[in-house]
């Protein structure tokens, strides 16, 4: 592997790592709100926020250490969250405890509607995630 | 809030995220127009603070629950002059692309503190 190539591959590395940390601040904190705030309102639904938004900082710390494996997993956890958890918020809202499919609303959880209160960052995330995470493990393979 | 100031900040977020990301992608490292404009990003924000402090006292009050908005507004206030930092030290064009990432971050949170300022329930 080629020291530009490195330097290349480290790049993306970081603004995956930074897009993260923006997602696990965002989901965390919203999702600590909403149980302190209206717990009630939609248990299923922020219990599974709350789960996520852990899983993200994990994911965040994992890619920043170079952690691989953790990192694997919890993406890996994420992209078959958001798949799920957004085809029952769009299909069966009443499933999640929501009233809506509403994205933006009070209830609204970082997985909600595929992501699409948050850009579809949740969506989109994970799969470069993936990919980048395949390309590494590729160039490392054959350096 | 006021709902035009805030659309303008909406729009100015959005048109930095689509410049700075744009610029990185093309192979561009920061500059003085991908820095400061994340700049004016962060002076709008700093008037919306002054806007949520001066307008609950001209009878404009948040609809919504105020720590809420608190909670946005000040994580919204952090968020450029850290992508500031970040691209200050890491001079490469990806940290372009972490300036446009925290400009579309900013537009997205800006947008629900008009929410919760202004829509019941929100």
């Amino acid at each position: 592997m080629s020291a530009q190539s490195r330097t290349r591959a480290s790049g993306v590395g970081r603004v995956l790592v930074a897009v993260y940390a923006i997602l696990a601040i965002a989901a965390l904190g919203r999702s600590i709100f909403q149980i302190v705030d209206r717990f009630e309102e939609a248990p299923i639904a922020f219990s599974l926020s709350a789960v996520a938004a852990v899983v993200y900082v994990l994911a965040t710390v994992a890619l920043a250490a170079g952690w691989d494996r953790l990192a694997w997993v919890t993406i890996s956890f994420e992209l078959a969250g958001v798949l799920l958890v957004g085809t029952l918020s769009v299909a069966a809202p009443q499933l999640l405890g929501l009233d809506d499919a509403n994205p933006f609303g009070r209830e609204a959880t970082v997985w909600s509607a595929f992501g699409a209160g948050y850009l579809f960052v949740p969506l989109v995330l994970p799969v470069l995630g993936i990919l980048w995470l395949r390309a590494r493990a590729r160039s490392e393979a054959s350096a | 809030m006021i709902l035009p100031f805030t659309l303008v900040q909406l729009a100015l977020a959005c048109l930095v995220g689509l410049v700075c990301v744009a610029l990185g992608l093309a192979g561009r490292k920061p500059n003085d127009l991908t820095v400061l404009s994340l700049g004016l990003v962060e002076l709008l924000l700093l008037a919306q603070l002054v806007v949520a402090i001066v307008a609950p006292l001209a009878g404009n009050a948040p609809t919504g629950n105020p720590v809420e908005f608190w909670a946005y507004l000040i994580a919204a206030v952090v968020i450029p002059p850290l992508a500031i930092v970040w691209a200050l030290v890491e001079r490469t064009r990806w940290s372009n692309v972490v300036l446009g990432a925290a400009a579309f971050a900013v537009a997205v949170m800006v947008w629900r503190m008009e929410q919760i300022w202004s829509v019941q329930l929100a």
